[in-house]
C-alpha cells in the first residue's frame, strides 16, 4: 500500500469514532477538546487503518467500471478474477476463508504523536518477515507481516503501523 | 485525565462492556468509515457460499476500534505510546464483548512515566477474541 495524500478531516473521525460507538467528545466537539490538555480534536487510537480510503488501489474497496468479488446476480462477481487470484497467492487454488487475500492476524501501531484534523499524511508500507504454522482448526496458515508509516506534511514520523495477515489453508473451524 | 501513578498499581484492572449484541448494521458501519468493504464482512451470499463461513463476521479492526473506546476511557485521551493487538477469535453478529486492561508495569523512560497494560477482550462465551498489549503515558 502506498498512500501519497491521507488528509485527517473531522467529518471523517466523527464518522469512524461513532462506528466504533465512542461518543467520547474528543472526536468531534472543537469547544471541548480545545478546553482540555489535549488542545484539538484527535482521531481515535485505530484511526490511522482508515487510510484505506486513500489508496487508490485498496482491493477491498468496489470500484467505478470494475468487476467486484462480492455477490450480486450470482454469489460472486467475479468467480473468474477469484480463482486467478487465489492461484496467484499460493498455486494451489485451494485457498480459503476470505478471498481477498485472507484474515487479519495482528495489528500494532506505536504513536508518536496522535492524528487530528488538518494532517495530511503519507503512507509508506513495506513488507516484514513471512512465517508459517500448523493449526489444528484451519491447516496450514501463512503468515506475513508489513510495516507502515505514517509521516506529516513535514516527513516527521506520526505512527508506525505493523499489520500480520493469514491465509489459511482451509476454513476455520467454528 | 492522564492515570496518576499515585493512585494506581501493578495488577491493578478496569473493563468495560464494549458492544452488547452486535448488530450486522455496525459492521456496515465500520466498513463504511475504515473503507474495508471486505465482502465476508456484510455479504451473507458472498460469505457463506463462496467463502464458506456460517454468516458474516465484523472486521478484527472492529473489536480493536471498540476495545481502544475501552483503553482511552482508562488512561485518557492522546495519552498511547503504543497499542497492538492478536485476533484470537471471529467476532459475530449477536456477540456481547467485555474488553479488559490490566496494569502489568508501571516504569520511567526518557523522563516520562510509562503504564504497560495487558489487554484482552472476551465475548459472551467467555471465549478470548482479542489479547494485546498498550502503553499509555502517565501523571
Amino acid at each position: 500500500m502506498a498512500v501519497d495524500r491521507f488528509p485527517v478531516e473531522a467529518s471523517h473521525i466523527l464518522m469512524f469514532a461513532r462506528s466504533i460507538g465512542d461518543t467520547n467528545p474528543i472526536y468531534y466537539d472543537e469547544a471541548h477538546a480545545t478546553s482540555t490538555a489535549v488542545g484539538s480534536i484527535i482521531a481515535p487510537p485505530t484511526f490511522a487503518q482508515a487510510s484505506a480510503q486513500f489508496d487508490p488501489d485498496y482491493v477491498l474497496r468496489p470500484k467505478a467500471g470494475q468487476k467486484w468479488f462480492g455477490s450480486g446476480a450470482t454469489p460472486s462477481g467475479a468467480a473468474t478474477a477469484k480463482k486467478e487470484e487465489a492461484s496467484d497467492s499460493d498455486g494451489d487454488g485451494k485457498t480459503s476463508g476470505s478471498s481477498a487475500g485472507g484474515l487479519h492476524a495482528e495489528q500494532h501501531f506505536t504513536y508518536h504523536r496522535h492524528l487530528k484534523p488538518g494532517d495530511v499524511l503519507t503512507a509508506e508500507t513495506k513488507p516484514g518477515e513471512s512465517w508459517e504454522k500448523e493449526s489444528k482448526r484451519a491447516g496450514v496458515l501463512k503468515f506475513s507481516e508489513s510495516i507502515t508509516e505514517y509521516r506529516d506534511e513535514d516527513g516527521e514520523l506520526v505512527i508506525t503501523a505493523r499489520g500480520v495477515g493469514v491465509v489459511t489453508e482451509k476454513v476455520i473451524e467454528q | 485525565m492522564a492515570l496518576d501513578t499515585s493512585e494506581i498499581k501493578v495488577g491493578d484492572s478496569y473493563s468495560e462492556m464494549i458492544v452488547e449484541d452486535l448488530t450486522r448494521t455496525q459492521i456496515v458501519q465500520y466498513a463504511g468509515a475504515s473503507g474495508d468493504y471486505n465482502p465476508v464482512h456484510s455479504d451473507e451470499k458472498f460469505v457463506t457460499e463462496v467463502a464458506g463461513y456460517p454468516t458474516v463476521f465484523a472486521h478484527g479492526m472492529l473489536t480493536m476500534g471498540m476495545t481502544g473506546r475501552m483503553i482511552t476511557n482508562y488512561v485518557g485521551d492522546g495519552q498511547l505510546t503504543y497499542y497492538g493487538v492478536r485476533f484470537v477469535n471471529q467476532v459475530w453478529p449477536g456477540d456481547t464483548l467485555t474488553a479488559r486492561a490490566e496494569i502489568a508495569a508501571i516504569r520511567e523512560e526518557n523522563g516520562e512515566t510509562l503504564v504497560d497494560l495487558a489487554i484482552s477482550t472476551t465475548n459472551q462465551d467467555e471465549n478470548f477474541v482479542l489479547t494485546g498489549n498498550a502503553t499509555a503515558r502517565a501523571a
